[in-house]
């Protein structure tokens, strides 16, 4: 815990107040998430997929990056805990682009705004919201740039421990773009911190960060070698639109060499699930039937990212004011 | 000060003689986590019933979440596929405050609607904080402010007061 003190992310007693980013969490912490998301899952399933926890709070998300998935799986989660939802997508014109978010948020601030959950182009931002907000009002990063998108890599450690149980036997492969990915980023840190047997990257070295191995994983260029004794496939998308120059060669030879078949998929271990953080670009880094076959893993990660954003949520906003359990 | 604590057994036998008198068709018990859960288990098991035994988890309707908090591991709610037009008996080890049952009836209202709902519990104490009353007592106690009892299980159930 004491390596968390100094976090933004924490507040005097070591709570968390927002979730910015999994680097720096501890495995309690990302344990406990997952551990609440799991009797969130069956609030899905019911007559009234409602619960009272958040009754009265209001939840903005903020989104200057347009996401139909992520923000609607927010939307639904931040709803099932009964908060009111604003949906807001600003243009963001101004030239001094740091003032006008902040004049965005404490405008929405002065409504009396309990969370926001943010979403932007450039890396930072939520942290920077983060810094200026009062203590009573809490920040979810859905995504900053290439930085961090910490509420994806924590719907996919729970979809891996649903399916795999224990880290610490697992060796899992990242496939993909490494270098746009901030799901990728999120991902190896709370790997790591979970105790993971291995973590290996895996794609063109024109897409691979120089350095990435200080983050305590495995470069490979080779996928068919890379795939050797994998568990766990987690693919990540082409960010094209993200790409300037000649990252990649064609579509057809990125496939040929680095698109998840059935094939590369029995070169890992036997039962070694695919994930995909999705939109999916189909026939270019994922083979349909692999997306859509038996191992594919991918719907369940949308289902199960409702409740792990509702543990998120209730996590955040929960025991603000300190106090134990009453009886009766 | 040692308060004398009753024998479970013997409530929860008293409990399902009380019940049988008032029983309606093929009620369905359901337990309050954990303790009311385990006295329900009992009564299920004594009154003989074919019906599903059900167990309610509070923790997502706590009035008391802004200030606490969730647990962390909260069980899970497990209630038979359909209450709607049901009768039903919720079982709790303790009711004191009310808190508690009340956030039951909400759960249980997201349910579905049943056509009744009887409240049993093992000990009513003194120290009610809303208009809740139970239909079926195994006992009635009086208990000083700073005293708090607990049913402690699941294999021997134990009635325990505590001072804090």
């Amino acid at each position: 815990m004491t390596g968390e003190r100094n976090d933004i992310q924490f507040d005097a007693e070591g709570n968390l107040r927002h979730l910015l980013t999994t680097e720096g969490l501890s495995a309690e912490t990302i344990s406990e998430i997952l551990d609440t998301a799991e009797s969130f899952i069956s609030i899905g399933e019911r007559y009234i997929r409602k619960v009272p926890l958040l009754h009265g709070r209001t939840v903005v998300n903020l989104f200057f990056e347009p996401s139909t998935r992520t923000r609607t799986t927010f939307e639904i989660a931040a709803k099932r805990l009964s908060a009111d939802v604003i949906n807001l997508n600003p243009s963001r014109l101004s030239t001094s682009k740091g003032e006008s978010i902040l004049d965005t948020v404490r405008t929405l601030e002065a409504m009396h705004t309990d969370m926001f959950v943010v979403r932007d182009g450039s890396s930072g931002t939520a942290h920077l919201i983060a810094r200026h907000v009062p203590s009573h009002v809490h920040i979810i990063n859905a995504g900053d740039g290439r930085h961090a998108h910490p509420t994806q890599a924590m719907l996919d450690m729970f979809t891996i421990r649903q399916s795999k149980g224990e880290f610490r036997n697992l060796r899992v492969a990242i496939v993909g773009d490494i270098l746009h990915s901030r799901v990728a980023r999120s991902q190896i840190h709370a790997l790591n911190i979970l105790g993971t047997k291995e973590v290996r990257v895996i794609g063109p070295q024109t897409l691979l960060p120089t350095e990435i191995d200080r983050l305590g994983v495995t470069p490979v260029t080779d996928l068919d070698e890379g795939l050797a004794d994998i568990d766990v496939i987690m693919m990540l998308r082409l960010q094209l639109e993200r790409m300037e120059g000649q990252l990649i060669p064609s579509s057809q030879e990125y496939f040929r060499l680095y698109g998840l078949t059935a094939a590369r998929v029995e070169r890992a271990a036997p039962g070694a699930v695919v994930m995909h953080p999705g939109p999916m670009n189909r026939g270019l880094e994922i083979a349909s039937a692999v997306a859509d076959g038996d191992r594919s893993l991918i719907l369940p990660q949308v289902t199960n990212g409702i409740a792990v954003r509702m543990s998120i949520m209730a996590k955040l906003m929960g025991g603000e004011t300190g106090g134990t359990a009453a009886s009766g | 000060m040692n308060t004398p604590v009753p024998e479970p057994d013997l409530l929860i036998r008293a409990m399902a003689e009380s019940l049988t008198a008032v029983l309606p068709a093929d009620p369905i018990i359901i337990g309050i986590h954990t303790g009311g859960a385990w006295v329900a288990r009992e009564l299920h098991t004594q009154l003989g019933l074919k019906t599903p035994l059900g167990s309610i988890n509070i923790n997502f309707y706590r009035d008391d979440f802004s200030r606490i908090g969730l647990h962390p591991q909260v069980r899970a709610s497990e209630i038979p596929a359909n209450i709607e037009g049901q009768n039903l008996i919720l079982v709790d080890d303790v009711l004191q405050t009310g808190r508690t049952v009340r956030a039951a009836l909400n759960e249980i209202f997201s349910y579905g609607r049943p056509d009744s709902v009887r409240l049993a519990v093992m000990v009513e104490r003194d120290g009610r904080e809303l208009p809740i009353q139970p239909d079926i007592v195994g006992t009635r106690m009086i208990l000083e402010p700073y005293q708090h009892i607990k049913l402690s299980g699941p294999q021997q159930l134990k009635l325990v007061v505590a001072e804090r």
